[in-house]
Formats: structure tokens, C-alpha cells, sequence
């Protein structure tokens, strides 16, 4: 591979773009959600404070959105730009799913924001919250067409190849294919867990400095009650979601677990440096028998080796390593939310501690998110659509050169929005309450 | 049916593009104006595009994935071709998208901010002049993929072109802070509007003369007899919307000289379509060579069907809700 492959940094930036959109969808899709509880809460008890909780958190919402809507226009020209085959190839299937996504989704948020944001003594409290309702699902059937057409990617069906190109012959079965429910619900309760950390640790850094307001405390409460019902829930999908990918992909699932060769009995490894050359695992520890148990519901279980697929599989170390990042953070979200969560069940106040390990998981499911994605993505691999399209024949011919720059405006671009987003949640947590933090929303301004 | 479906697309494509840059033209010219204005008039600007900004710029999400899942061969072509306009455009709109944001949230570097607002603003409108003015003067194609070098994009002509869209997203932008503001914003925006309107009426007839010199069939389709009897409605008419466009400005209207400039967009567009008909690629591709197949096209008819009337009328009524003068912090 020459030091500037054109493919290389072809898909460097896609990576790079898809990694930062997803950052900022995973947090709306359920902090819309948050944001009606809140709202609910207020009209249902009157107390202001779930109002102070919606006013703040709406701010970062609205920061939020916007960070995901400008990267998520990046995106719907990516494929056109950096996999032109891609679309030569299943365009007749990828382009009506987005389609669908804008006309069903996009619009619905984009035009009920507005709404959300500005509307509030000019429609009225019930139409507000219609709109906020409309805002969260809108960001929901976004998440469903998108991961209807990533699963589709993983596992095609409904279709039939004609002249290189596919067809659709079933559209239920290419929305509703193999993989997409796990995906879908995984997906959901992804953003569940990252929004809910991300309320309770910009809380539990308020809390910290002092702050013990009741909109601090009572979303500091409803983040950590929210984790600590859906991380249990989460870990089970994941569990189904792995075993449907072994019938699906065994290839990916023998990365994931770092099995070479075809295997009774297998381990679970929780260490190891799987070696390409050697095609086999350096300073493995494992517990013995688990990985068979889990996969296959039998301690003795065969479970089919890399091996098996010559020249088929993915690169291994990505994979092995990003799914165990992955249920690292999940176990870490498991332990801390459970923690916090019996000493907050009623109303009560937490240690200090609980409040630093909130807060040292504030961005958390940020990492197991983008854990999860690698694993998924890479796993994939060489395939860009399993059995239909390899990824080195959907390339776009764009010259090394100028993705280079290219690639190198957005990496820097996205660096410093990164940088200044998280700095503003903070800066947001610090000041509120205070006059400055004035409009954008404004007329919805403290009513 | 089979035919007939491609040209159901090519109308809808159509609408899409138009609502597009009139929408998403008038507040990417509020970010042109935002450079020259004072801070107070600044923050009454930008409330004045704030519930509308997303959801204008959502059409042309739908613009590209239209063109991706109705005409999917254009798209795999036309996205490499303009590559490096279209990245600029994408970069500019992703800083001033959310500058728009940071600038209320992060007070300290309000001023950064309004500079990333106006400078994105201005490459992303630019950009997309360059875009349209490179397809009209043709995109090399070798069988079914874009055979061009990387600087084919740019030319001289694509430059007038992008200039031409830069005066006319601010003739828009005018035109919606004199419907939308008030006092000396107002006052400010007219004599803007005024300006620019004589501004973009030279680089139109600029840019018209310069197609009929372009390679292709532009001459003919425009001035061939006996088609030029229909053609030539095209400038006269333009001549008309102009006139009327004066005179509500001087009038003193609110709304009406938004309307006449979105109507010399539409003129434009129709130009355009005029212009390059029945191709999605000018004297390469057609739109029936380009269309999805059936099956796909039918799929998305179904609920295009459906949702466009509903996204139309709800876009129609948030437009509503927010009618009248904007304050410095928002609509009340
Ligand atoms: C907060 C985020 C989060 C957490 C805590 C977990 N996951 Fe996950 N996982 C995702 C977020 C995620 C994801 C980003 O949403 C992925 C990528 C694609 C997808 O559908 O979900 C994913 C993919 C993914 C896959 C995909 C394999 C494929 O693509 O075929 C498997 C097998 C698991 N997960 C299993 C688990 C297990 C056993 C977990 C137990 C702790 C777990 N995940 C926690
Ligand atoms: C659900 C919507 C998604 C779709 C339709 C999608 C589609 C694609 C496509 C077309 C590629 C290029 C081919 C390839 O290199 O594999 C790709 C690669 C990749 N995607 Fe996704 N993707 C989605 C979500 C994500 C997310 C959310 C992430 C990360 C957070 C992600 C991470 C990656 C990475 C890292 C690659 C590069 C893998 C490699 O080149 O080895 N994807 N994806
Ligand atoms: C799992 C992967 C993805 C999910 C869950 C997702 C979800 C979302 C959501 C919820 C939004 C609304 C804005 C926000 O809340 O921040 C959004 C915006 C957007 N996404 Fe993604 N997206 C994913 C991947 C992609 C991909 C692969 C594309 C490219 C085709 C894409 C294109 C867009 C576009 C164009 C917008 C802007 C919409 C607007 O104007 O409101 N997304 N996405």
C-alpha cells in the first residue's frame, strides 16, 4: 500500500465523518425524549423546576441537533463522493431508504425545532408539547431507516442481482431483514444510555460545584434511574444481537472472540493480542468453556474458527478489541448506574464519590458507541454489502491528493467543534442561572 | 408508466431545488449581510432565520437523496465531477450551521462565531454557483462514470456563476429582513435590496449570454425558430418581475419584494430547465437514461405521494406561526 492510497483515505474519511455524526444523533434521539419527561413532569406537578431542567437542557439539545444535522448533511453526499461503486451497485436499495428517512424523519424535526425552540407562547402549551413529541420521534424514525439500510448492509435480502446492479423484489423483507430489529433496539437503547449518562454527569458536575437545585437533582435522578433499567436490558440484546451475527457472519463473531481455529469448548478471553501472522492469540487469558456456553448455550460448543474463512475475514485486532471496549463500558455503566441508582432511588442525595464516577461517565457511551460501531463496521469486512459488494470495488477514483486535503479540513473542522462542543456543555453547566445565557431560545426564555 | 415515472421525479426534483435556494438562499444571504451589520441589529437578524434555518436546509438533503434514489447513475456522476466544490460547500455549511448556535451559547467568542457564520455562509453560497455553473458547461462521462480531471469544475464561467448566486442569495437575504425586521434594519435592507437587484439583473443577462457561447445546443434550443418565440418569454418575463420588483420596494412593502425576487429565481430555474432538458447531465445523460428502476421509483411515489402534501403544509404552517416582525431576541 503506497503511503497515499487513494481507497485508504477514501474510507479514512468516511470513517471519520460517519464517527462524528453518530456522536451527536445518539444523544438527540433520546434527550428529545428526556425533554418531554421533563415537560410532562412540570404540567403534571407544577413545579418549576422541571421547567428550569427542560430550559437547560433544551440548550444543549438545540447545540446538540445542530451539530447533527450540519454533519448529517456531510453524510447524505458521502456515498456519492467517496463510493460512487456503492451506489452503481445498490443504489436502487440505499436511495429510497434515505429517502424515506428524509421524508418521514428529517422534515418532521427540522420544521417542529423550529417549534420546540422558538414556539412556546405563539402555539400554546399543548401544541409545545406535541412538537416536542414530534421532534423525538422524528429523530427516532431517523434511527430506524438508517439502521434499516446499515442492516441491510450486513445482512441483504429482498432483492435480486440484475446485470450487477441489485433490485428490490421485496421491500418489507429489505427494510425488515435479519439483522435490523437487533440493530435497531440496540441502537435505541445505545442512545439511551449515552444520553441518560450525559444528563446525570453534567448533573452530577453541577451538583459538585454546589449547585443542588432541584432541576439539578431531579435530572441527576430520572439519567440514573434511566440507566439503570436499560444498561441490564442493553446487555441482554447484546447477547441475542451476537448470536444472531454467528448465524449470520460467523466470520465477524470469530473475530470478536478471537478464535482461530475451529474450536470445542472455546474461552472467553478477556486479554489477548490476536497475531495475523502467526494466526493465532499471544498472552491470551481467558476463562475457560464461556465463549461456547454463550454462543452456542453448550460449554462444549464448537464455535468455527478464522480459519474456516481463507481471506474472508476482517482484520482481527479492531474487532477483538472494540467489542471488548464495548462490554467494558457496558459493565462500567452496569456498576456505577446500579451504585448511584439505590442511593438516589428516593429522592437522596449522592457521596461525592457517586458523583465523580457520574461525572468521569458523563461522555461513556460515546466510547461504547463508537466501540460497537467499529466492531459492527469492521467486522464487515472485506464486504461493504455482505456477499454483494466488496468494499475495494465501490471506491471512488478521486486522486490521493485531493482527499487529502479534503480529509484534512474536516479532521481539523471537526477537532475544533468537538473541542468547543464539549467545552460549551460545560461552560453551560457553569453559568446558568446567570443573565448572559440569554436567547437563541428564545420566547421560550423563562416564561 | 415506465417513462412517464422518470418525469414525475424530474417535476419533483425541480420543485425541491427551487424551494431550496429560495429557502435555504434567503437566510445563507442573511449570512452574507450579517458581515456589515452593528451587534444589535446582528442578534435580530440571525432570531429572524432561527425556527426556519433547519428545515430549510433540509431540502436539499432531500435534493441529493432524491437525486441518489430516483436518478441514482446522475448522482454517481455528478458527485465525483464536482468533488471539491461540493466538499467546500459541505465545510462551509457544517461551520455556519453551527455558529448559529455557538454564537448564543458561547458568548466569549460571539465575535468568532458571527465571522464563521458570514464566511460559511458566503463559501457554501459560492460553491454552489461554481456547482451549477460546472454542470452547465458539461461533465465529461466514459460510459457510466465521470472521466474528468479534478479542476474541470472551474472555469471562468463557473465563477461568474458563483458570483451571480452569492448577489442573489443576498437579494434574497434583503428581501427577507425587509419583510421581517423593522426600523433601521428595514430601512437598511431596502436600500440593499435595491442595489443588489440591479447587481444580479447584469450577472443574469451575464451568465445567459455566456451559456449561448458554451459547447452544445445551447444556441439552438434558444434561438432557433421557430422555439425562440417561446424562449423569449423567458427574459421578458424577466423584465416584467423586475419592474414589479421596484416598484413594491418602493412601495414600501413587506412581503412583496421577497415574492417577485423568489419569482426571478423561479425564471432562472426555468431557464435552466430550458436550457439543459431532457438531460440530468447537459448532451450526456437523460433523465430516463439516468432513472431507477421501476420498482424503486414506484416505491418511493407511494409515499412521496403521501408526505410531500404533509411536509408542504406543515412547513406552511410553521411559517405561520412565526409571521410578523422579528425582536433582537426572537419572535413573539
Ligand atoms: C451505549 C452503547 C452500547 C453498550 C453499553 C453496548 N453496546 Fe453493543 N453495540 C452498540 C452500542 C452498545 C452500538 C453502537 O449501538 C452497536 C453497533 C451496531 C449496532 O447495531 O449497535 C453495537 C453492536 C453490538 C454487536 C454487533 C455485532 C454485529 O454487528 O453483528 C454485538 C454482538 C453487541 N453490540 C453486543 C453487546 C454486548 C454483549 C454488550 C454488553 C455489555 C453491549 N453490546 C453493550
Ligand atoms: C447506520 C448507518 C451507517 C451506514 C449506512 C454505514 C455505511 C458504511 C459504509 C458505506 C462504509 C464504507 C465501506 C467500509 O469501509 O466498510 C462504512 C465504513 C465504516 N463505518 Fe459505517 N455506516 C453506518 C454507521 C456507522 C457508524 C455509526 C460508525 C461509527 C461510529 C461507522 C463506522 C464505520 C467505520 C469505522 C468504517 C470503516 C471501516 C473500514 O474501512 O474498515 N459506521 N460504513
Ligand atoms: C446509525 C447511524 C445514524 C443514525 C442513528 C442517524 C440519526 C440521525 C438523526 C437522529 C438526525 C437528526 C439530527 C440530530 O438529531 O442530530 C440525523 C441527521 C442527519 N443524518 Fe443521520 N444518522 C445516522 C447515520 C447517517 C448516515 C449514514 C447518513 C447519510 C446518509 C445520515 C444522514 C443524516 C442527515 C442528512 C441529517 C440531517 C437532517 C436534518 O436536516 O435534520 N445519517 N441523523
Amino acid at each position: 500500500m503506497s503511503e497515499l492510497d487513494p481507497a485508504l483515505l477514501a474510507r479514512i474519511q468516511f470513517a471519520a465523518n460517519i464517527s462524528f455524526h453518530i456522536l451527536f444523533p445518539t444523544i438527540t434521539i433520546a434527550l428529545g425524549w428526556f425533554l418531554l419527561f421533563f415537560k410532562l413532569r412540570f404540567l403534571r406537578t407544577g413545579q418549576q423546576h422541571w421547567m428550569d431542567a427542560y430550559y437547560f437542557w433544551v440548550k444543549v439539545f438545540a447545540l446538540t441537533f445542530a451539530m447533527g444535522v450540519v454533519s448529517g448533511i456531510t453524510m447524505s453526499f458521502q456515498f456519492g463522493t467517496n463510493w460512487p461503486g456503492f451506489m452503481e451497485t445498490v443504489g436502487n436499495i440505499a436511495g429510497p431508504l434515505l429517502a424515506y428517512e428524509v421524508l418521514t424523519a428529517f422534515f418532521l424535526e427540522a420544521s417542529f425545532l423550529g417549534i420546540m425552540l422558538f414556539g412556546r407562547k405563539r402555539v400554546g402549551e399543548r401544541m409545545h408539547t406535541l412538537a416536542t413529541v414530534l421532534v423525538a420521534g422524528g429523530t427516532t424514525f431517523s434511527a430506524f431507516w438508517i439502521l434499516a439500510l446499515n442492516s441491510w448492509m450486513q445482512t441483504p435480502a429482498g432483492f435480486e442481482m440484475v446485470n450487477g446492479q441489485a433490485h428490490a423484489t421485496d421491500w418489507w423483507a429489505v427494510i425488515f431483514n435479519p439483522s435490523f430489529p437487533y440493530r435497531f433496539f440496540h441502537m435505541l437503547l445505545a442512545s439511551g444510555l449515552t444520553a441518560a449518562f450525559l444528563v446525570a454527569g453534567l448533573s452530577a458536575y453541577r451538583w459538585l460545584r454546589g449547585d443542588h437545585g432541584g432541576d439539578v437533582r431531579g435530572a441527576m435522578r430520572a439519567g440514573v434511574l434511566v440507566a439503570a433499567v436499560l444498561i441490564p436490558v442493553q446487555i441482554f440484546l447484546g447477547d441475542l444481537h451476537g448470536l444472531n451475527t454467528l448465524e449470520h457472519q460467523p466470520a465477524k463473531v470469530a473475530a470478536m472472540e478471537g478464535v482461530w481455529q475451529d474450536e470445542r469448548g472455546a474461552p472467553a478471553l478477556v486479554f489477548a493480542l490476536p497475531n495475523e501472522e502467526t494466526r493465532r492469540n499471544d498472552y491470551a487469558i481467558g476463562i475457560p468453556k464461556l465463549a461456547s456456553l454463550i454462543l452456542t448455550h453448550d460449554p462444549d460448543g464448537e464455535i468455527k474458527g478464522l480459519d474456516s474463512f481463507p481471506g474472508e475475514h476482517p482484520p482481527v485486532a479492531p474487532v477483538f478489541w472494540g467489542f471488548r471496549v464495548m462490554v467494558g463500558v457496558g459493565t462500567l455503566m452496569l456498576l456505577v448506574s446500579w451504585w448511584t441508582a439505590w442511593r438516589l432511588r428516593r429522592g437522596g442525595e449522592p457521596t461525592t464519590w457517586q458523583a465523580r464516577a457520574l461525572l468521569a461517565m458523563t461522555f461513556s457511551g460515546w466510547v461504547a458507541t463508537l466501540a460497537g460501531w467499529y466492531v459492527t463496521e469492521i467486522g464487515r469486512q472485506p464486504w461493504l454489502v455482505t456477499g454483494v459488494l466488496r468494499t475495494v470495488d465501490a471506491i471512488s477514483a478521486t486522486p490521493a491528493p485531493v482527499i487529502g486535503i479534503s480529509l484534512t479540513a474536516y479532521l481539523l473542522l471537526y477537532a475544533g467543534l468537538l473541542a468547543s462542543y464539549v467545552s460549551v456543555l460545560f461552560y453551560l453547566a457553569r453559568h446558568r442561572g446567570k443573565p448572559d445565557h440569554r436567547p437563541a431560545v428564545a420566547g421560550l426564555q423563562e416564561a | 408508466m415506465e417513462t412517464t415515472l422518470p418525469l414525475v421525479f424530474t417535476a419533483l426534483m425541480a420543485v425541491a431545488m427551487l424551494l431550496y435556494v429560495v429557502l435555504d438562499g434567503y437566510d445563507l444571504g442573511v449570512g452574507i449581510l450579517l458581515r456589515g451589520a452593528g451587534d444589535a441589529d446582528k442578534d435580530r437578524m440571525i432570531a429572524s432565520i432561527g425556527p426556519f434555518w433547519d428545515a430549510n436546509e433540509t431540502w436539499l438533503v432531500l435534493g441529493g437523496g432524491g437525486l441518489l434514489a430516483a436518478f441514482p447513475l446522475a448522482y454517481a456522476i455528478i458527485l465525483p465531477a464536482l468533488y471539491a466544490p461540493l466538499i467546500a460547500m459541505l465545510l462551509g455549511l457544517v461551520l455556519r450551521g453551527v455558529a448559529f448556535e455557538f454564537r448564543w451559547r458561547d458568548p466569549a467568542h460571539r465575535a468568532w462565531w458571527d465571522r464563521a457564520f458570514t464566511g460559511g455562509s458566503a463559501v457554501a453560497t459560492f460553491a454552489q454557483g461554481i456547482a451549477l455553473g460546472a454542470l452547465l458547461q458539461g461533465i465529461s462521462v466514459e460510459g457510466r462514470a465521470y472521466s474528468g480531471g479534478w479542476w474541470e469544475w472551474l472555469s471562468p464561467f463557473s465563477l461568474l456563476t458563483g458570483f451571480g448566486l452569492m448577489v442573489g442569495y443576498a437579494l434574497l437575504g434583503a428581501c427577507w429582513l425587509n419583510w421581517k425586521t423593522e426600523g433601521g434594519l428595514q430601512r437598511q435592507a431596502v436600500t440593499y435590496a435595491g442595489r443588489l437587484g440591479i447587481a444580479l439583473l447584469i450577472l443574469i443577462a451575464a451568465v445567459s449570454l455566456a451559456t449561448l457561447t458554451l459547447e452544445g445546443s445551447y444556441q439552438s434550443r434558444w434561438l432557433a425558430w421557430p422555439g425562440v418565440l417561446a424562449t423569449a418569454q423567458v427574459p421578458l418575463a424577466t423584465v416584467i418581475v423586475t419592474a414589479l420588483f421596484y416598484r413594491s420596494l418602493s412601495q414600501r412593502k413587506d412581503a412583496q419584494p421577497f415574492l417577485w425576487a423568489l419569482a426571478l429565481f423561479g425564471l432562472c430555474l426555468l431557464g435552466l430547465g430550458i436550457s439543459i432538458w431532457p438531460y440530468v447531465i447537459p448532451e450526456r445523460v437523460t433523465i430516463w437514461e439516468a432513472a431507477a428502476p421501476y420498482r424503486s421509483q414506484l416505491f418511493m411515489l407511494v409515499g412521496g405521494a403521501v408526505l410531500v402534501p404533509i411536509i408542504l403544509a406543515y412547513t406552511a404552517w410553521a411559517y405561520w406561526v412565526f409571521r410578523g416582525k422579528v425582536g433582537s431576541d426572537g419572535y413573539h
